[in-house]
Parts: C-alpha cells; sequence; structure tokens
C-alpha cells in the first residue's frame, strides 16, 4: 500500500517536472531564443561597439585644432602611371605608396610632422562638377605616436574610375585646452529638470484629486450610508437640478463679467467686494447657524436659500479673481524677455486654473446643496409619513428620478457615439429609466433603507479599477493628441494615472483605521464630516503622506520613459539619441535617470521615514 | 427614564445577540450589566445609542422613542448620552485636548469644528473636565502618550463634555489593572452621585458590580436573566447567569 502511494507520488512528480519543461520549451521557441546569434561576429561586433560607447559618456567636450593634409591622388590609374606628387615637408605632410590605385584596393598612408598624439580620419575626396570642393569618404583613422608619425592602410572606396585627379586627405585633430560640458550634456540638464518637475506637478494635483475620492471608494465608510427610497430618489432629483442651476449660474456669471466689468479697476472692485459678501453671508448661514439643530422644513429652506446665494456669490469671487489674476499677468509679461517670466506668467495661469475650475466648483457645489435637500425632505417623508403615503410617494419620485438619471447618462454616451436621435438620447431611456424606477419603488418597501453608499462605492471602485489598468504611457498618447508633444502631455497623463492608483491605496487606507474612534465620535452625536474629521483624516495622514512620496518617486521613473511616446522628459531625447544610434549621448541621459531615480528613491524612503 | 422594551438584535449572519430583553432604568441610578463574553453586553449598550440598529423592540429615552428616531434626530439624543469604551477609543495621533473636545461636537457648529475651531467657552469646559480627572496638565500631549488609565480618563472627560444625562460605560475598565479600576470606577461614581448623570456599566468582576452599583441586569447568550440589587445575586443566580460549571473568584 504504502510503497504505491509512493510509486505513484514520484510518478505525479516527474510528469509534473515533464509538464514544466514543456511549458518553457514552448516559451523558448514562442520568444524566438536563438543563442547561435548571440555568437555570430557581426552580432558581437555591434554588441561591443554600443556597449563602448555607452560606456564613454559624451559628459565632457573639447575644443580641437584640427590640421588638413591632402595629397593629388587618382582614381583607376591613367596610361603612363603618375607623377609622385611633390611634397612640402615644412609641415606636416603625408605620403601615400602609390599616386594612384583601382577601387577596392589597399594602399599605405604615412604621416609625418603632425602634432604629438592627434588623430583623425583619412578621407578620400572625390571631386566632381556637382562637387567641386570634394566628397570625403572616409578610408580609415589613424592615431600619430609621441613624435608625430603614424603609418596606416587604407582601402580605396568603390567609386567610378575618373580621369581628373582626386586626393587623400588626412585631417588631424588635437585637444586644446580644458574639457567643457558637452552639449548632450546640457540638453540632458534641462531635460532632466522637466521630468522631476513634471512628476512633481502630476504628483501633486493628482493626489488633491485623488484624496476625496478616496473617501468615496473606501468600503467602511461608504456602507453604513442607507437611504430609503423616497431620499435617494429626490437627492438624485435635487443633484439634477442643481447641477443644471450650477452651470446655468456660471454662465449667467462668466456673461454679466465680460459684458460690464472688463475694465481692470471694475474687476479688482470685484475681486474685493465679492469674497467679502461672500465669506461675510457664508458665516450667516453657514457658520452662525443657530445652535439648537433646527429640524423644521421652513428654516432648512431658508437655510438652503442662504446657501445656494452664498455659493453663488463665492463662484462669482472665483471668477472675478481668476479675472483679476489674468489681467496683472497679462500686463506683468508684456514680452517673453522680461526678468522672471516665469513667476510673472504664473499669475495669469493661477487666473486661468480659477476661471477653468469656477463652473466645476460650480456644479459640484449646487448639486450638492441642492441634492442634499432634497435627500433631507424624503428622508423626511420617509421618516414623518404613513408606510401607504410614503409608497405613494416613491412611486411619483422613483420614476422621474429614474428617467432623468438614464436620460443624463445617455446624453454623456452621446457625445462618444453621436447618437443624433433623440429615440436613442431622450425617449427610449426616459422611458427605461422610469420603469425602472417604477419597478423599484413597487418591490422596494417604502421604508427599508437602501444601500446607497454601498452602490456609490461600487461604481467608484470600478473606475477606478478601470482607469488604474490603463498605463500612464497610452494615456499620455491621447494627452498629446490634445495637448500637443511635451511634458504638458505627460504630467497630465502621469497626474490622471496617479489619481486613479492613489483613490485605489488611499481608501485601502481609509478601509484598514481602526473603528473604535469612528464609533467613539459617533457617539457624541457627531456628523459625517465632522466624524471624518475627527476620526479618520488623523488616522490616515501618515499613510497618506508616505503614499505620496511613493507615488511622486513612481511617477519619476514613469516620467522618464513617458517621452518615448512624446510625453516630453528626458525620454523624449532619449528616444531621440537611440534612434539616431548616438549612444554616447543616450548614455548620458541614463547616467542623468539613474542618478535621479536612485535620489528619489533616497530621498522619499528618508523622507516617508520621518513622516511616519 | 431609559425604558428597554423587547429588545432584539439579530446580526446579519444570522446570530442572535439580544432576545426580547426588557428593562427599565431609573434617573440617576448606577446599574451595572453583566454576563460572560458575547453574551450580549455591548450591543445591549449599542443600541441604546444606536450604534447599532436594533432589529426588534423599542427604546424610549426621556419620553422620546430612540428606535423609530430620524438620521438628525438621532444625532440630537446621542449628544445627551456619553460613552466611554473598554479600549479609551481615543483618536491615538491627536492631542488629549483635541479628543475631549470632540465630546462637544453635536453641539457646535459644524462647520467651524470641521475647521478645529472650538468656542473659547468649550476649551476652557474641556480643560476643567481634564482638570476633574487630574491630567489637566497632560492637555497638549498625543493621545498614545497618556498611559491606559490616563486615557481612559480621557474617554471620561470626552464623554463628561457632552454634559451627558446618562453615560453608556462598555467594560471601561476590562484593560485595566485592578487599582487604576478602582480609580476609574470612582471616577463614573463620582459623575453619577455629584452630578446625577445615570450610568449604565458593563462589568466583568462581581466586587466592582457589589462595590459600585445600585442595581444589576445579567446578560446570558441574549437573554436577560437578572434584575435586581447586586447584593441579591446568590450561588444559584450566579450560576444561572454564568453557567453551570462556574466558579466565584475574587
Amino acid at each position: 500500500m504504502k510503497k504505491s502511494s509512493s510509486f505513484i507520488k514520484s510518478l505525479a512528480v516527474g510528469l509534473a517536472t515533464f509538464l514544466v519543461l514543456v511549458v518553457f520549451a514552448y516559451g523558448f521557441a514562442v520568444t524566438n531564443i536563438n543563442f547561435a546569434e548571440t555568437r555570430s561576429e557581426r552580432r558581437m561586433a555591434s554588441l561591443t561597439r554600443i556597449l563602448r560607447a555607452l560606456a564613454h559618456p559624451k559628459i565632457f567636450d573639447y575644443n580641437f585644432e584640427t590640421v588638413n593634409v591632402e595629397v593629388p591622388f587618382y582614381l583607376g590609374c591613367p596610361e603612363g602611371g603618375v607623377e609622385p606628387p611633390k611634397v612640402d615637408r615644412s609641415g606636416a605632410f603625408i605620403l601615400v605608396s602609390a599616386g594612384c590605385a583601382e577601387p577596392k584596393e589597399t594602399i599605405v598612408v604615412e604621416g609625418y610632422n603632425f602634432q604629438e598624439n592627434s588623430a583623425g580620419p583619412i578621407n578620400f575626396i572625390g571631386f566632381s562638377a556637382d562637387a567641386p570642393d570634394g566628397v570625403p569618404i572616409q578610408m580609415g583613422s589613424f592615431q600619430a605616436d609621441a613624435q608625430g608619425n603614424f603609418r596606416v592602410e587604407a582601402t580605396i572606396p568603390n567609386r567610378q574610375i575618373k580621369e581628373d585627379p582626386q586626393a587623400i586627405r588626412a585631417v588631424g585633430r588635437v585637444r586644446v585646452g580644458a574639457p567643457m560640458i558637452s552639449q548632450e550634456a546640457k540638453v540632458t540638464w534641462d531635460k532632466i529638470v522637466e521630468t522631476v518637475f513634471m512628476a512633481l506637478l502630476a504628483t501633486t494635483f493628482g493626489t488633491l484629486l485623488a484624496v476625496p475620492i478616496s473617501f468615496f471608494a473606501a468600503r467602511n465608510l461608504m456602507v453604513e450610508v442607507k437611504s430609503p427610497l423616497s431620499s435617494i430618489a429626490l437627492s438624485l432629483i435635487g443633484w439634477a437640478l442643481g447641477m443644471g442651476l450650477g452651470v446655468a449660474i456660471s454662465r449667467l456669471l462668466t456673461h454679466f463679467q465680460t459684458a460690464f466689468f472688463s475694465s481692470f479697476l471694475a474687476t479688482l472692485a470685484g475681486a474685493i467686494i465679492l469674497p467679502i459678501l461672500g465669506s461675510l453671508l457664508a458665516r450667516l448661514t453657514l457658520f452662525n447657524q443657530n445652535k439648537e439643530m433646527d429640524l423644521r422644513f421652513k428654516s432648512r429652506l431658508v437655510n438652503v436659500l442662504y446657501s445656494l446665494f452664498a455659493a453663488a456669490l463665492i463662484l462669482a469671487s472665483i471668477l472675478f479673481l481668476g479675472k483679476l489674476l489674468l489681467q496683472i499677468g497679462a500686463y506683468l509679461t508684456p514680452n517673453k524677455d522680461v526678468p522672471l517670466y516665469f513667476l510673472r506668467k504664473f499669475v495669469s495661469q493661477a487666473g486661468e486654473i480659477f476661471t477653468i475650475l469656477a463652473p466645476v466648483v460650480a456644479v459640484l457645489v449646487f448639486g450638492g446643496i441642492v441634492g442634499g435637500f432634497f435627500g433631507q425632505i424624503g428622508q423626511t417623508v420617509s421618516d414623518k409619513t404613513s408606510p401607504a403615503s410614503s409608497k405613494v410617494f416613491n412611486l411619483i419620485v422613483a420614476p422621474l428620478a429614474g428617467a432623468i438619471a438614464a436620460v443624463l447618462i445617455l446624453r454623456g454616451l452621446d457625445w462618444f457615439y453621436q447618437f443624433n436621435n433623440p429615440a436613442v438620447t431622450l425617449y427610449w431611456p426616459a422611458g427605461i429609466g422610469a420603469a425602472i424606477g417604477l419597478a423599484l419603488a413597487l418591490v422596494v418597501s417604502s421604508k427599508q433603507p437602501l444601500p446607497i453608499g454601498f452602490i456609490i462605492y461600487g461604481i467608484f471602485r470600478t473606475i477606478l479599477n478601470g482607469t488604474r489598468s490603463i498605463e500612464a504611457l497610452v494615456m499620455a498618447i491621447v494627452f498629446v493628441a490634445w495637448v500637443g508633444l511635451g511634458p504638458f502631455a505627460g504630467a497630465l497623463a502621469l497626474a490622471l494615472h496617479t489619481v486613479a492608483s492613489n483613490a485605489k491605496l488611499y481608501s485601502e487606507q481609509v478601509e484598514s483605521i481602526l473603528s473604535g474612534p469612528l464609533e467613539a465620535i459617533q457617539a457624541t452625536g457627531a456628523n459625517r464630516l465632522q466624524t471624518i474629521v475627527f476620526a479618520v483624516v488623523p488616522q490616515i495622514i501618515p499613510p497618506y503622506i508616505s503614499y505620496t512620496m511613493y507615488r511622486w518617486d513612481i511617477n519619476v521613473r514613469m516620467s522618464t520613459i513617458i517621452g518615448f511616446v512624446g510625453g516630453g522628459g528626458i525620454g523624449f531625447i532619449l528616444q531621440q539619441n537611440i534612434n539616431l544610434l548616438n549612444y554616447r549621448a543616450a548614455s548620458v541621459n541614463m547616467l542623468a535617470i539613474a542618478i535621479v531615480v536612485a535620489s528619489m528613491d533616497y530621498i522619499s524612503s528618508v523622507l516617508r521615514e520621518k513622516f511616519v | 427614564m431609559l425604558e428597554v422594551k423587547n429588545l432584539s438584535k439579530t446580526y446579519d449572519g444570522g446570530v442572535q445577540a439580544l432576545k426580547n430583553v426588557s428593562f427599565n432604568v431609573k434617573q440617576g441610578e448606577f446599574l451595572a450589566v453583566i454576563g460572560l463574553s458575547g453574551s450580549g453586553k455591548s450591543t445591549l449598550l449599542r443600541c441604546i445609542n444606536r450604534l447599532i440598529e436594533p432589529t426588534g423592540g423599542q427604546i424610549v429615552w426621556d419620553g422620546q422613542d430612540v428606535t423609530a428616531a430620524s438620521q438628525d434626530e438621532m444625532r440630537h439624543i446621542r449628544r445627551k448620552i456619553g460613552m466611554v469604551f473598554q479600549h479609551f477609543n481615543l483618536v491615538s495621533r491627536s492631542k488629549v485636548i483635541t479628543n475631549v473636545l470632540a465630546g462637544r461636537l453635536g453641539y457646535v457648529n459644524p462647520m467651524l469644528s470641521a475647521l478645529n475651531r472650538f468656542p473659547k467657552s468649550d476649551v476652557a469646559m474641556a480643560l476643567d473636565q481634564l482638570d476633574r480627572v487630574g491630567i489637566k496638565n497632560q492637555a497638549y500631549k498625543r493621545a498614545d502618550e497618556l498611559s491606559g488609565g490616563q486615557q481612559q480618563r480621557v474617554g471620561i472627560a470626552r464623554a463628561m463634555m457632552q454634559q451627558p444625562a446618562m453615560i453608556l460605560a462598555d467594560e471601561p475598565v476590562a484593560s485595566l489593572d485592578p487599582v487604576l479600576a478602582h480609580s476609574i470606577m470612582q471616577y463614573l461614581e463620582k459623575i453619577n452621585k455629584e452630578d446625577g448623570v445615570t450610568v449604565l456599566c458593563s462589568l466583568h468582576f462581581l466586587d466592582l458590580v457589589h462595590r459600585y452599583a445600585d442595581r444589576a441586569i445579567a446578560l446570558n447568550a441574549g437573554e436577560l436573566k437578572f434584575d435586581g440589587s447586586p447584593a441579591d445575586i446568590n450561588d444559584e443566580k450566579f450560576r444561572e447567569i454564568y453557567g453551570k460549571d462556574a466558579e466565584r473568584v475574587g
């Protein structure tokens, strides 16, 4: 019994080994592994050439002093031979073993009186009617000895035989002066700075977006969020209304601003007065809510109206500040040659950021205010009315919300797929959405809290996982098409990838926090925002800092190759140098990458240790 | 003041943690909740302020139906119910004073508090509460720099910041040594006697129950097995609460 089982065991092991061998054999076949090729002389020669070039990064360059020495030479010996050329022996001179030769024939070139250790090519110069100055073809190269003499064999190039005299020229070059930083090294420095800052900007802006997103993708925070159908449906309607309101108001404000406030002083006045008014109003409404929580509908409505007004004022302030900065920036940068151009330019760029962000903020803030208020109404309906009447309420609002959501989604898809057909973008989705809403309202018991938080969590997770699976290199291709070749496209691609991966990593950190403090803060009567600020944020700051540093490190590494697809940075010239077979310059680029990546590695690990 | 009627809780996995538990608590009472680990003590306490949603029954507090309260009303109710935890549940990276001030979160303006701004009167009150539990000098240390006993005092100070009418203490001394346990229990007793705060306290050790509690209720596998004076727990009752093979210690 025992014997047979051990036999089966060894058979199984043997079979497994055989299978592994088969797998690897197949792997060798599909990866075209070819050892004969690696030994071939031609391959070895090119390997040697490249490795030697890479081992000599062209960091330093020298000035050269050049001496050209030329003797006449006949390609194809004329009948009767040629006279040996007269040679001036006062300076450097060369002697050629014959005054004429057939193509592909080997001759001997001797040189005398060159500067010691000078070196350079020996060229055949072909003259013709098209090129009266001659076209040099390199036949060989020389390296003079300490006396300035050399003797080399060179092969005549395979060219058409000519009657007119051609020439053999030796170009002796010798280094003079101290070594200088090479042009390649200067370009590398510029590009490596570009690379590091590309990574810095991508990390910063990606992180800014990733932090709020990470809360929505954290399971432990989101599963607790449950609302009855009436609240979900109404808040969906509220969000749609609020977002529409946000778009309308930001359009209106922009229009108003361009129409009436074009002069600098008017903009300045607006940029000063509006924020003051907005913050005063915010203080009145948000910060000075009567201390006892007032749960009545009327006071809530008043509060929402105040909040909307305050939000509109703050939006207007953002727009005015943006315009003010743009105007100041335009005044500061009359041309590109002013000192500290980049700082002045940044003023108008900051203004542009404000102008771009204003509508986005408007949509989110207005959507949030109205959606939140509607959600509260829905919650109150579910809390305070009888099951039957809240069921009726659900039957009305759920189909409406479903229809709105479906139409909005199809509107978004329409942009991609250009249906251009109201049946597809309006009637069908409205009908199907309403049907789903109606079905939900019928099936779900009217007061049962639905796991809306879990659904939102699922949506965020799916989007993040999808985005994360696309490499920044691939994203860069899209951004290059949008903003053109260069580091801006690379920074955008890296930033987007940073949002996706860091939001995922962050949310995992949120999921691993201790639940005790969370529970304790909730027990004090804190609301959701307060719970996050007091119980979640203190716990996640160290891992967030650590992951941000880590991401910067990764982004520096990524940004070194994002140039391969046109994303700017050092990868751009590295690829160029490789394609031009300029391996010594490529070697400088690689050296710079190695130094930067290694030092980033070190710096980020030191900083992480400090913060955590 | 607190009425618990037929309270039941069945967890998602099907575990029935509470079965038809009913009892009343009078204003100013010190009620001990005893029972084995897993008998439902923590679940009971957390159902009262709805950190855990009960699946059946009713809780009435101060004439208000806690089980039917909306989220906003619930936050309103929680302000008046302080809670003290076995593992203190402080935010360890925050300062002691921040932890204590967190007790005011239900009262203060949500926006300002999110920016970590509290009224001066609240800060003074926090220092007073820390003084009361004898660790005012530690107020600006990080919470995790304190010893276990000190951390639990911070926990009590946090609960007291709510100006509670009732404190739920979930095994407040289970992770402390006996000497510290008594000092913490004395703070709770002081709060109970001097401030008239009702205390519901789950406890492991019967001698602590005898020493501090006015009344005790006992849970076994989610069922109420005893409701009366601690002095009435005789050997027979003891075995009913803790199982046949249990022996008294301490």
